[in-house]
């Protein structure tokens, strides 16, 4: 017989959240649901077993209410998504339709839930709208957790967890998330999700690796099977043989030796060895990420990303909604600085979920500024909070997608209209925060001398920069591998930026993907960056990198970069010049 | 049956009928003592459902109706009507 178990499996999915983990998987959802039995119910008994859904739908209602109560801070915006499921519990679609199929087939109820499901995901997954085809989604958490009450409580309970294990999900509903005891999770591996939902985040604040979007993990991994997850690659061996086996311990070693080493490091000061002082900040999405950068010893929050408010509600936040969120990242981080990047999207879509028309170019259309500038009303309320909140701290605006001198001078207008009416309201805020401008779209790059006399700093957002710059929609898998920062076009455009800055007086920071790679500190260095921001579990190797530079000798060594005519000859120059203070520090392995 | 009622409104919240609004629809609509229907380019669903409300799909613009079958649920048609019209306070 063919024991196909023993066949060592790799799978690639999107890593979000680095390190590796080796362990035993445990399947949350779909296992205990897949293996539901159809068996015929007597007519007279047809009312118990209706009742026995009923009681389920009971249970399952109860428990939303319980976790709605006990929703903390961070979790208490979804809250309106298990409101809606509850009202959902009791949908005649739902309830009732099953309900109708026990009666009329005479069928187990467990069965009938599945049926009555599973026509609904069909009728939602058809629709062409794209929040609808969602809404599928919800059906199925909701319809999940009555199975789980007509299985059994031995079917699977997140919070019942007791072995240190690697959790497998298709995905991680809000209501399942907020159960998990995460000290028991080693990683996360999922079908759905990327670097930016929910179950990605919450892995890189806690440092656990996870590799998302792998399809169909939950029907090739079985519980029990031993695996390995590398988030920085985004791999999972599933039954890896022997030598795979050792071959990752191994691996894993040096990199918690590593990690442990910079981490031992991180709270020393950012200074070249000749004494320049380069500021190592955090990107930030959620308040509670403040702790990691902290740990992470950043020097502050060099971006903080104001989308997760408006992508997880179904209204736009009040003034006072978003005033309490940025105050628990300015307190806690208090007397660094805070850098807050406006609105980046397109707020009407990402609180309906879907758009008036559809964009062709999303990129190229109606966001950020953009959107805010048509927007008066969303973007006051948000300036308002903000200068509300720079009373409480170190406090600055950030401004993506400038493109033009007019809409400098327009948000400045905007900025002073709402400083004159808190005063005139007697509001405790502060008008005097610096105002920067992302620096990621090629006329503001051009039109850097004029912006810079009007601004108090600028932040090069180095992923839409190379993608406009470039022409490259890093999305599409047939032209992605010519998104590259060492482009020699881009190391132009952010000399140019920063020469500019420097010539009128104002800082230029960094805040992109680049930032975060500290292979190319020597030439931000050299190009004179002032400061960068990264994702917090980057500062400490990048901070490391920076401590073992000589800034005098990255100005010399720039002049050889700019040079170069291709990205692969800059990315020789760097490897040969700097590479082996790197692989000293085993990060490459 | 009697003889129906209906109001036509146009939801004007920037949302749409989406989950959260089709939620508040759908809790009143289950209180009623007969059917409330919700009409959208013909297409005429039960309006104490959410699911049926999604399956609309109406984004902020669309004209829809609002139908009774019983005058005695004139209250709760009102209701509605006046929190679509309130754009579901949002």
């Amino acid at each position: 017989m063919l024991d196909t178990n023993i066949v060592e499996l790799i799978l690639n999915g999107i890593g979000t959240s680095p390190g590796i983990c080796i362990g035993k998987a445990y399947l949350v959802d779909k296992e205990g649901v897949n293996v539901v039995r159809k068996y015929f119910i007597e007519k007279e008994n047809l009312q118990h077993e209706i009742k026995r859904f009923k009681a389920a739908v009971k249970k399952s209602k109860d428990e939303l209410r319980l976790i709605i109560k006990n929703s903390n801070e961070e979790l208490r915006q979804q809250s309106y998504i298990l409101e809606t499921h509850v009202v959902m519990l009791k949908d005649k679609m739902l309830y009732g339709k099953t309900i109708e199929t026990i009666e009329d087939e005479g069928i187990n109820a467990e069965w009938a839930l599945k049926k009555v499901v599973s026509n609904l995901k069909s009728m939602f997954q058809n629709m062409s709208d794209p929040y609808l085809k969602e809404r599928a989604a919800d059906i199925v958490q909701v319809s999940d957790l009555v199975m789980e009450k007509l299985v059994g409580a031995e079917a699977f309970n997140i919070a019942d967890i007791c072995k240190r294990v690697i959790l497998i999900a298709y995905d991680l509903s809000p209501a399942k998330a907020s159960q998990i005891q995460l000290e028991k999770i080693k990683g996360f591996v999922t079908n759905r999700g990327g670097r930016s939902s929910h179950t990605g985040i919450i892995a890189r604040t806690l440092e656990i690796p996870a590799v998302l979007g792998l399809d169909n993990a939950t029907e090739i991994i079985k519980n029990d099977d031993i695996i390995i997850v590398d988030g920085t690659t985004g791999t999972v061996i599933v039954h890896p043989t022997e030598e795979t086996l050792i071959k990752y311990e191994e691996r894993k070693i040096k990199y918690e030796e590593y990690k442990a080493a910079l981490a031992r490091e991180s709270h020393l000061v950012s200074e070249t060895i000749d004494g320049f002082q380069l500021p190592v900040m955090g990107n930030i999405e959620l308040p509670e990420e403040v702790v990691s950068v902290i740990d992470h010893g950043g020097d502050g929050i060099g971006l903080y990303r104001t989308e997760f408010q408006y992508l997880n509600s179904s209204v736009f936040p009040s003034e006072e909604e978003l005033f309490n969120k940025y105050l628990e990242v300015v307190e806690v981080i208090a007397p660094k600085p805070v850098t807050i990047r406006t609105l980046d999207i397109n707020g009407d879509n990402a609180i309906a979920h879907v758009s008036n028309y559809d964009e062709v170019y999303p990129a190229l259309g109606l966001r950020a500024i953009r959107y805010c500038l048509q927007n008066p009303g969303v973007f006051k309320t948000q300036i308002r909070a903000i200068l509300r909140v720079a009373a409480h701290g170190d406090v600055r605006i950030l401004i993506p997608m400038i493109s033009s001198y007019d809409e400098v001078c327009e948000t400045k207008r905007i900025l002073n209209e709402v400083a004159d009416s808190l005063d005139k309201e007697g509001a405790v805020f502060n008008r005097d925060v610096a105002v920067g401008i992302m620096i990621e779209v090629p006329s503001a790059v051009t039109m850097a001398d004029v912006l810079a006399e009007n601004v108090d700093f600028f932040s090069i957002g180095t992923n839409d920069l190379i993608q406009y710059s470039l022409a490259i929609d890093r999305e599409n898998s047939s032209v992605a591998y010519l998104y590259n920062p060492l482009h020699p076009a881009i190391i132009r455009a952010i000399k140019h930026v920063a020469d500019m800055a420097h010539e009128k007086g104002i800082k230029v920071f960094m805040c992109g993907e680049m930032a975060s790679d500290p292979i190319y500190m020597p030439i931000l260095l050299g190009l004179g960056l002032d400061e960068l921001s990264m994702n917090p579990q980057s500062i400490p190797a990048v901070k490391s990198m920076v401590r073992s530079l000589n800034m005098g000798e990255t100005r010399l060594f720039i002049q050889d970069v700019l040079k170069q005519t291709s990205a692969t000859a800059i990315m020789k120059l760097v490897q040969d010049t700097y590479g082996s203070i790197l692989y000293d520090k085993i990060y490459h392995e | 049956m009697s003889h129906t009622l209906s109001r036509d409104v146009v939801i004007i919240n920037e949302l749409g009928l989406h989950a959260r609004s089709a939620a508040e629809i759908a809790k009143l609509a289950q209180k009623a003592n007969s059917k409330v229907w919700l009409i959208r380019k013909k297409e005429r669903v039960d309006a104490s459902s959410i699911i049926d409300i999604l399956s609309l799909g109406c984004p902020k613009g669309s004209k829809i109706t609002l139908e009774i079958d019983e005058e005695s649920d004139i209250n709760i048609l009102n209701k509605i009507v006046g929190l679509v019209k309130k754009g579901f306070g949002e």
